[in-house]
């Protein structure tokens, strides 16, 4: 692989560039707008500072990032286990009923977020009736968004595991069973390594879907937490306040040199490896 | 795979201090849902400061949002700050708290103009946080004399530079205006007149904006819109050339109250809440923050004294006898209204 | 209406399909590390909230817009994008194409090297190769690539809101405006969801079908 044409080459980082300008044009957009003196996102005043501390003396955009970040790990790790744990089982059923499982796994992620909402709000809110009349003084908050979260987050590991396993050869797994491999450690040492990668890709797109989500949120978080983006969609009967703007730029940053920062410690590892 | 583990252990670890933290809830709370960028933000800070009460802050981006958070019973809050119409179909619906004055002696520096309106005829659920008027927000540096009329926004010569409300009853007013019909009609075929008057305008129409306005007036992205008059003033920070006229018509005025829902908690906490928003300071704090007018006397007069008023939000009695406030429409005309409103969005 | 929204979900995912396709492409033959950051790269401006960027996308390409000033300083002139459905399908493709690159990659990377030797010893050339071999074992992360942009595109509500100046209304905002919006009828709207429920689970039915086909033809 090594071995590629530099034209390849040349081809392959146009490409890249091209889509990474792409995806982060808005983004620098977005982080030059928080240095701006006016509120507005379309017209520039001159350079200020003063977002970033306002940003750190606002109480409630504070909270909204921890309940936002909480709630995303949380979610995207129990999902990912729950979820990956289903793939194993839909990928041993029989085809018709593999097929039937599969469609209705689909149906939460074709679900309008808007429906998906309302019937988790409509669940919680009977959920907590039932248990009030049992004496217990409960209501809509940080549980029921956690759930929330994690149940939407299980289709899209299922999803993004389930290639991986239809790619991999079966007979490795019978093999190692063979050879007297318990089950556990065939799944550890030959299915896991096999389908790591649709894992990890799924518990990405967990976690971003939880970053991202408004709707869902919205309508389970109940009247004593929020996440960043109904905190964000409320502002938008205004205008976005930059403090926002601010804070994701920061996000942006830290999360870039976090990766940064991974890279070289990987980079020097591979050094050490080399040397031995 | 060792790295991994370590890696869950260490994200694990860190999204348990976080619920930790988010988790710690203090004692005495008050619940308050209002809309976004509608405060002073550190007055929230000095209620707890006089009272010792934490303000949990929560906020909505339209009345009909409101409407269906109460109405789906997920979350319970102890204020909520509704306009004129949606108060009256609160009212209606039985989904609010007779207010109890004696907790609230703030109420008596309420504007008498401003008490016994249409949505709360008996004064017995509502005490009005700001109030303002729909006006016509233009930009002078491409118009070429300012316009003074609603026909402005259905006019040929500024196809494609017009912005319009995204809202079924504030769009509507604007046509009925037009045609001369009452902001309130209940008349069908008046109605229908205005929804043809809007799909004839449709294809002038630049987008269909709510808080969009800000930026697109600001940036000189278009030449006329409608808007609430008290965030001209935001708009024209970015865009000195813009202006802003009441329409020769007539135009909506609008109430915004604070109310407490029946899922209130914490009566007692949201009365203090709403007295404390009713004092002078806080009163003048809001306004100098959000720009809408004040109902209380007292602000209005400090205002004055500072000279930091600004006429048009304080129209004189002759203009302001000329503008309407909305009232909660029978069912059968929201139904119709909603069904136009519809018909007119989906026509692509 | 429902023209509408399928017609742009469905360019929104055939754009996506054609960017995601060569790109997760070549960097399936860039070295492991390449891949990673790449991953990556192309997940966290998700981290950002989409209202954001969305907002951002505004500000680029409105008349008077970033976008706009860099042509009119190139000499070019000036472009209109925003309020049309152009900008609508831009803002999808945005949003979405991370669902159809990630999948994608994932499928290309395990593919078994050895087949495309095999196959180039038999004498196929780098187009057969790719058309009989690569593309056929590439179709299952084809497909949740196309049903992780297609769905979400026909649900959609804001992105129609702020990009494509209300005027284009989609399903996602009708829905949304009888849930929380200005024409507040549930019954309508439920009619509504179930219907469109409806027409993608056909959707979803006729692209297993055609999934079966892929899965099949993976195992030999």
């Amino acid at each position: 692989m090594s071995t590629q044409k530099p034209r390849f080459r040349v081809f392959s980082f146009a490409l890249q560039g091209l889509l990474y300008i792409f995806l982060y044009a808005p983004i620098f957009v977005m982080a030059a707008f928080s240095f701006n003196n006016s509120k507005s996102r379309s017209v520039w005043t001159g350079f200020t500072l003063k977002w970033y501390g306002e940003l750190f003396r606002d109480r409630a955009i504070l909270e909204a990032l921890v309940v936002t970040l909480s709630v995303a790990i949380i979610a995207s790790l129990a999902a990912t286990i729950i979820g990956t744990a289903a793939a194993l089982g839909i990928h041993r059923m029989r085809k018709k009923t593999r097929d039937v499982v599969m469609t209705v796994n689909n149906i939460p992620v074709v679900n309008p977020d808007i429906l998906t909402g309302v019937s988790f709000m409509l669940l919680f809110v009977a959920i907590t009736t039932f248990l009030r009349t049992l004496g217990a003084d409960i209501s809509l908050g940080y549980w029921s968004l956690l759930l929330a979260h994690i149940t939407f987050n299980i289709p899209y590991i299922i999803l993004s595991v389930m290639p991986k396993l239809r790619q991999m050869n079966k007979h490795t797994l019978e093999a190692a069973l063979d050879l007297g491999a318990t089950p556990f450690q065939g799944f550890r040492k030959v299915i896991l390594p096999e389908i790591m990668p649709g894992v990890v890709s799924g518990m990405m797109i967990a976690f971003t879907m939880s970053i991202d989500d408004f709707v869902i949120s919205y309508f389970t978080s109940g009247s004593s937490v929020q996440t960043l983006s109904v905190a964000v969609y409320a502002m938008t009967r205004k205008r976005i306040n930059p403090e926002i703007n601010a804070l994701s730029t920061i996000m942006f940053v830290s999360v870039m040199l976090l990766l940064v920062i991974i890279n070289v410690i990987q980079a020097k590892d591979k050094n050490k490896e080399k040397k031995f | 795979m060792k790295k991994f583990s370590k890696c869950l252990a260490l994200t694990l670890a860190t999204a348990a201090s976080l619920s930790l933290v988010s988790s710690c809830q203090p004692a005495e709370v008050v619940n308050v849902f209002n809309w976004g960028e509608y405060i002073d933000e550190d007055l929230n800070a000095e209620f707890t400061k006089q009272t010792g009460i934490v303000v949990n802050y929560k906020t909505y981006t339209t009345n009909e949002m409101l409407y269906s958070t109460m109405k789906s019973g997920g979350a319970s809050y102890d204020v909520i700050i509704p306009s004129d119409y949606m108060v009256a179909r609160m009212i209606e619906e039985d989904m609010l708290l007779p207010l109890d004055f004696t907790n609230i002696p703030n109420y008596n520096d309420i504007d008498p103009s401003k008490k016994g309106l249409l949505y709360d005829p008996d004064n017995e659920y509502s005490v009005p946080y700001t109030w303002g008027i729909v006006g016509l927000i233009y930009d002078a540096s491409t118009t070429s004399e300012a316009p003074d009329s609603w026909t402005a926004l259905f006019d040929k010569q500024y196809a494609g530079n017009i912005l319009m409300f995204d809202n079924p009853r504030d769009a509507f007013a604007i046509a009925l205006a037009v045609l001369g019909y009452g902001l309130n009609t209940t008349n069908e075929s008046e109605i229908r007149e205005a929804y043809a008057l809007l799909k004839e305008q449709r294809p002038l129409v630049q987008a269909y904006v709510m808080d969009q306005v800000f930026d697109k007036m600001g940036g000189g992205e278009a030449v006329v819109a409608p808007y609430y008059v008290g965030d001209y003033f935001l708009m024209r920070e970015d865009n000195p050339n813009l202006g802003v006229v009441i329409p020769k018509e007539t135009t909506n005025t609008f109430v915004d109250a604070m109310c407490i829902p029946k899922s209130a908690k914490n009566k007692t906490a949201a009365e203090q809440y709403i007295n404390f928003m009713c004092s002078t300071d806080s009163g003048y704090r809001n306004a100098i923050a959000v720009g809408y007018s004040t109902p209380l006397v007292s602000v209005y007069e400090k205002l004055k004294a500072n000279d930091e008023l600004e006429d048009i939000c304080y129209p004189d009695d002759e203009t302001m006898a000329r503008l309407e406030v909305f009232i909660n429409l029978p069912p059968e005309t929201r139904k119709l209204y909603d069904e136009l409103w519809a018909e007119l969005m989906i026509d692509n | 209406m429902f023209a509408a929204s399928f017609r742009l979900a469905f360019y929104a995912t055939a754009i996506c399909l054609l960017i995601s396709y060569p790109i997760a492409y070549v960097v399936s033959r860039e070295t492991p590390q390449v891949q990673s950051v790449f991953m990556v790269l192309l997940m966290v401006p998700m981290w950002i909230n989409f209202l954001l960027r969305t907002y951002a996308w505004m500000s680029i390409l409105e008349n008077n817009g970033l976008l706009n000033k860099l042509l009119v300083l190139l000499g070019i002139g000036k472009v209109s994008i925003i309020n049309t459905e152009a900008a609508v399908a831009l803002g999808m493709v945005y949003n979405y194409l991370p669902f159809m690159l990630l999948p994608i990659l994932t499928v290309l990377q395990k593919l078994d090297r050895s087949l495309l030797e095999a196959s180039s010893d038999l004498g196929a050339n780098g187009v057969r190769t790719f058309l009989r071999v690569v593309f056929p074992l590439s179709l299952p992360g084809v497909l949740s690539g196309v049903t992780m942009v297609f769905v979400p595109s026909v649900s959609t509500f804001v992105i129609s809101k702020l990009l494509g100046g209300g005027k284009t209304l989609l399903l996602g905002d009708l829905i949304e405006m009888q849930f929380l919006g200005n024409a507040y009828n549930p019954y309508i709207g439920s009619a509504v969801s179930i219907v469109m429920m409806l027409i993608v689970l056909v959707c979803m039915f006729v692209m297993n079908k055609f999934g079966d086909g892929g899965e099949e033809t993976s195992m030999f």
